[in-house]
């Protein structure tokens, strides 16, 4: 790893100052040897650091979000809502009573995340912010298509752990399972540039796929700091967050699901909005899966075949078609713990 | 007492203590203690004594090889070959040469010398060099330009076995074999070597013969060692010998290796090692970066600090072997094994010993067997020793083969082992097993209505109990009555200083805090490598000679002290008794003070097992016995999801006379652990395109963290043989070889459908369940 100068921002606006680089620009395949002096800016560090070990990143000087006190805050809104900061570790996420009682999906999404020791450290905004796990995309000796190359490794590869949909340039899969569930809530982002100016949106339109821009995961632009994930009012949603892994311990998912249910008094869905994780680029809607229980009461048969409808546009790869399966099971489990409240 | 000079008969406690102990006579040499009697009479012995470094462990005070710091110390860095198969055509290190920072630069291969220009594994060492920093290093690598000539390679088993597939090896360029690991002189065709063949009696007779014939093929994976503490080392090299600092399992052993690589009398060549973050076979050898630290040191006439990278321990620093094999059984009704055939094919990379050990040749009565294995070269690190090398994929293919048979045959897998199995460890450890397990709860196939179906299942073990010959330790009485034990044997882990404490320690009638340990340096008499189960066998025998002979010259004091016979006296709770009047005793470090010199000292060295051994290769001895162990598993199988979850392991092992059941158990805990990591995780995944492992971190190459722990269940049963002064064996090996079939049993009990291939992921499961689509 390259030798680094280190500082710490005291404003938003010097962090977005800072922060110059889209995510294509930070990359450094030859470990720094021909890159410019970049500078990169830093939440918990998680990612940063493997992506510094691994050799994709070679920062000059690395600016420190640590203290931006007010990105750390989780604050209930007006309208019911909460806004949650950047900064707020996946740890705090996790066990923060206020986010357990209104979003419990988003608890146990952040809990199911990682080891103790990196949600300890790891923020929600680095968490939504982390580049691709994608074991091709990880070794700087591949230079993919996502580094700028011209080739997807995964796809006539070893792509076990890779996209079932949305995969025909490059079949990653985002790596987030807070995502999974903030997308699910009908979370918005909050991004705030070098004048101060505040842009908001969908998290779920802040997420980018490979058919619009193959070397980027999200539309965070040059000088722009993501300040926080902003909740509505969830109140009268029946939502829960289940996730799959090979492993019980510090395991990334085979697939995740979140969900949440508006139910009327007589249990019948008035929407669903099914969210597919760790099966494609971005967090997946499951729209066709979403529809099927429009109007019907939420049972062991509506969610088998809402389950089934999750399917719908798969296009699994040599080594994944295992996801399918798992997927189909954990819509159904995810729908039915929901609407069983529990 | 029969005595003939050089040995006198004596009359030793024989048998499994929970069935019944016996007596035996066994001649001992004359110089040896008395026997030993069963552990429920001894003092310090079969205690469960916390390990004697703990303490130092747990807070961070012991010294691992990463923590050795010298004045003027460099650090070493390796250039690694990105392709798999190449030749180099030149090296142009004149950029790195010039740097200040850079102070030595050694080539590991030779682009002039066609034998030495050519690289066969993403991850060969190409060049090394020693820089004043780590980063110094790190910068200086990126300025060495190396020049290949990509060859044609080929990293999947399969593929190398094709006609036509592009050659790891000329045949002369091979490596050739020899030793435990891989017979010598095999034919090579193509890529594979072999075969290495045995056999007994006439195995198509024995098919002919048979009432029901069962055929299999099972598989496994190359799994990596993943040691906690990473390979390294450092060397400091001087005008008047060189002193190494490396992580290892055998001092002796790599002090041997460097005298010859380097010209230079043993004398001159110190290897040291304190704490070990674990080796499991690794750390067997010097390795090729030893070779490279040495080599750096000596250039640069300064201390050189190598330790492996992560990703440099996934691809070369050992591996255990893949291994497919071909089983095939013939067996009566009544379960009687009428002949047994193996094929085996697997892959140590551009090494060998991709074996399946002895275990199928060896554990069953079966008098037709015949075996046929192939190493298949890939273009992929090579393999060394990992905790039971040939055995544990051995198990999987043939434990795997008797569950099948039992389940054909209607037979429950215990009373078909009852039947086939001649040991009669394993007999009690089945009936113990079962019991703790709740085997009776045991359900047909399948049978559990629910998505999660739970399932029993159970597997053997077999390993030689291994003994090291050439294994020594000093035992040391000062006057002022401090006892210290010095050998070069060193701790993987496990805690040998303690048995060594508690052995000595039982022998003097002292406590063993009170015996200062001293190991881990080849300046201390030769001790045995920690591989192979074998050093509490190679070394607790001689530590109590030896303590014994020191107590015989203490006893020679005390008695005209106490006015007794020599004969008459005992030690026992810090004093030296009479037998007859206990009151008349001094304390042990009063007779200490009697002595005339400063200390009395005795070397010893481990003698042959008393009735001899059942075979001698070199400094390796095989005790008459075998070591067994029997493991149960409990799973519960997510047939929607294809998830395992170990939920319980029953172990029950032997090892002899077990010297402390808490290290013991700490180390079947490391054993199943590892077995349940094996069945359901972890696997070095290979991309086919650029022969480059796409997981070669602790990330993606998937190991069982916390929640993957199953609860364990150990029993070690008191196994007495009468073979040696303590009568100990080892436990590592035996405690890991039977984890995977168990589970693999457990998850067909569990689901009605055997997987024949590890790990046995949920991929795998769903495949075999047929619940995974065509592809879309």
């Amino acid at each position: 790893m390259r030798n680094f100068a280190f500082d710490t921002a005291t404003t938003v606006k010097e962090a977005a100052t800072t922060a110059a680089l889209a995510c294509e620009a930070m990359l450094a395949p030859d470990g720094g040897a021909s890159a410019p002096e970049t500078t990169i800016v830093k939440a918990g560090g998680i990612d940063l650091l493997d992506l510094m070990k691994e050799g994709l990143l070679a920062p000059g000087k690395v600016t420190s979000l640590s203290g931006l006190a007010d990105l750390a805050k989780i604050e209930p809104q007006s309208d019911g809502g909460l806004r949650i900061g950047a900064l707020v570790t996946l740890a705090r996420l996790a066990a923060d009573e206020t986010v357990r009682k209104l979003y419990p999906a988003l608890a146990d999404a952040a809990s199911d995340s990682a080891s103790p020791e990196i949600r300890n450290t790891a923020t929600l905004g680095g968490n939504l912010l982390q580049r691709p796990r994608c074991w091709y995309f990880r070794a700087a000796e591949f230079r993919c298509l996502r580094k700028g190359g011209g080739h997807c490794y995964a796809i006539d590869g070893e792509n076990q752990h890779h996209a079932i949909f949305d995969n025909r340039f490059c079949a990653i899969v985002h790596p987030s399972t807070s995502a999974t569930a903030l997308v699910a809530l009908g979370a918005e982002v909050e991004l705030i540039d070098m004048d101060g100016a505040t842009r908001r949106l969908a998290l779920e339109d802040f997420f980018v796929g490979p058919d619009k821009d193959v070397q980027r995961e999200n539309d965070l632009r040059p000088h722009e700091i993501l300040t926080a994930v902003l909740l509505p009012n969830a109140a009268s949603l029946r939502m829960a967050h289940l996730k799959l892994s090979q492993k019980q311990s510090f395991d990334w998912p085979l697939v995740d699901v979140a969900v949440a249910l508006d139910l009327g008094p007589d249990g019948v869905c008035r929407k669903a909005t099914i969210v597919l994780g760790a099966v494609a680029p971005t967090p997946r809607r499951a729209r066709a899966a979403e529809d099927a229980l429009a109007g019907k009461i939420v049972d062991a048969q509506s969610a088998a075949g809402a389950g089934r409808a999750a399917l719908e546009g798969a296009t699994p790869l040599s080594k994944n078609a295992y996801k399918a399966p798992m997927l189909e099971a954990l819509v159904r489990r995810a729908l039915l713990r929901a609407a069983g409240g529990g | 007492m029969a005595s003939d000079g050089a040995t006198r008969e004596e009359i030793f406690p024989v048998g499994i203590a929970s069935v019944g102990i016996h007596e035996e006579p066994r001649r001992i040499p004359a110089g040896e203690p008395p026997p030993l009697p069963v552990n429920a009479e001894l003092a310090e012995i079969g205690k469960p004594l916390p390990r004697w470094n703990g303490w130092a462990k747990a807070t961070g005070a012991t010294r691992y090889t990463v923590d050795v710091a010298l004045k003027g110390m460099l650090f070493g860095r390796i250039l690694r070959s990105p392709l798999p198969h190449a030749r180099v055509r030149s090296i142009d290190v004149s950029a790195a040469k010039r740097r200040e920072s850079v102070k030595a630069i050694v080539s590991a291969v030779n682009p002039d010398d066609p034998e030495r220009a050519v690289v066969r594994y993403v991850g060969q060492p190409v060049v090394a060099i020693a820089a004043t920093s780590m980063a110094a290093a790190e910068e200086a690598l990126r300025l060495i330009r190396v020049e290949y000539k990509p060859l044609p390679f080929v990293v999947d088993m399969d593929d190398a076995l094709k006609p036509g597939a592009p050659k790891v090896y000329d045949a002369d360029a091979a490596p050739q074999g020899g030793g435990f690991a891989a017979a010598a002189n095999l034919p090579l065709d193509g890529n594979a070597r072999g075969p290495a063949l045995a056999s007994r009696g006439d195995v198509e007779q024995g098919f002919a013969a048979a009432e029901i014939t069962l055929e299999g093929e099972y598989s496994t994976q190359v799994q990596t060692h993943c040691c906690m503490e990473p390979h390294g080392l450092v060397a400091d090299w001087r005008d008047d010998g060189v002193t190494v600092y490396i992580s290892t399992q055998f001092t002796a052993g790599v002090r041997r290796e460097l005298a010859q690589a380097f010209e230079l009398p043993i004398d001159r060549v110190r290897v040291v090692v304190d704490g070990m973050g674990g080796g499991f076979g690794s750390k067997s050898t010097l390795g090729n970066y030893g070779r490279l630290g040495v080599a750096l040191s000596r250039q640069a006439g300064a201390p050189v600090r190598l330790t492996l990278t992560r990703p440099e321990e996934q691809m070369d620093s050992g591996n255990r072997p893949s291994v497919r094999q071909r089983i095939r059984l013939g067996a009566n009704r009544d379960g009687t094994l009428t002949a047994m055939a193996i094929e085996s094919h697997g892959t140590a990379g551009v090494g060998l010993g991709a074996g399946i050990g002895n275990f199928a040749q060896s554990i069953y009565d079966c008098p037709n067997f015949s075996s046929a294995q192939y190493d298949v070269f890939i273009n992929a690190g090579p393999a060394s020793a990992m905790r039971a090398p040939g055995n544990t994929p051995g198990a999987w293919g043939l434990e795997n083969a008797i569950d099948e048979l039992a389940e054909k045959l209607s037979l429950d897998p215990l009373a078909l082992r009852d039947r086939i199995d001649p040991s009669p460890a394993r007999r009690e450890e089945r009936r113990i097993g079962a019991e703790r397990i709740g085997w009776s709860r045991r359900h047909a196939p399948g049978a559990d209505p629910g998505p999660v179906k739970r399932g029993l299942g159970m597997a053997q073990s077999l390993w030689g109990a291994n003994v090291q010959t050439a294994a020594s330790i000093e035992v040391r009485l000062r006057r002022d009555g401090t006892v210290e034990a010095y050998s070069g044997v060193q701790d993987i882990g496990s805690g040998i200083g303690t048995v060594i404490q508690q052995t000595i320690a039982e022998t003097l009638g002292l406590q063993p805090s009170q015996i200062a340990i001293h190991i881990g340096d080849t300046n201390f008499p030769a001790g045995p490598p920690s591989y192979g189960s074998r050093t509490t066998a190679s070394i607790t025998p001689p530590a109590r000679v030896a303590a014994w002979k020191i107590l015989q010259a203490l006893f020679a004091k005390a008695a005209s002290a106490l006015n007794a016979n020599p004969d008459d006296l005992l030690a026992r709770g810090g004093a030296i008794e009479t037998r007859a009047e206990p009151k008349r005793s001094m304390r042990f470090a009063e007779a200490a003070a009697l002595m005339d010199g400063d200390a009395l000292s005795v070397v010893e060295t481990r003698s042959e097992d008393y009735g001899g051994f059942k075979r001698t290769m070199g400094e390796a001895a095989l005790a008459q016995q075998d070591l067994g162990g029997v493991q149960f598993a409990e799973v519960a199988v997510d047939v929607e999801t294809g998830i395992i979850r170990v939920e319980r392991v029953v172990a029950v092992q032997d090892c002899g006379r077990p010297l402390n059941p808490l290290l013991l158990e700490s180390q079947i805990h490391g054993g199943v652990l590892m077995g349940v990591s094996y069945a359901l995780y972890e696997e070095r995944i290979l991309d086919r395109a650029t022969g480059r492992m796409v997981n070669a971190n602790l990330e993606q190459y998937k190991v069982a963290g916390p929640r993957d722990v199953p609860q364990i269940d150990v029993t070690v049963i008191e196994n007495y043989q009468g073979r040696s002064a303590t009568d100990a064996y080892g436990i590592a090996e035996p405690a890991n070889i039977a984890t995977a079939p168990a589970i693999g049993a457990a998850v067909y009990n569990a689901i009605g459908v055997r997987l024949r291939a590890l790990p046995m992921t949920p991929a795998a499961v769903l495949a075999a369940l047929a619940r995974t689509p065509s592809r879309g």
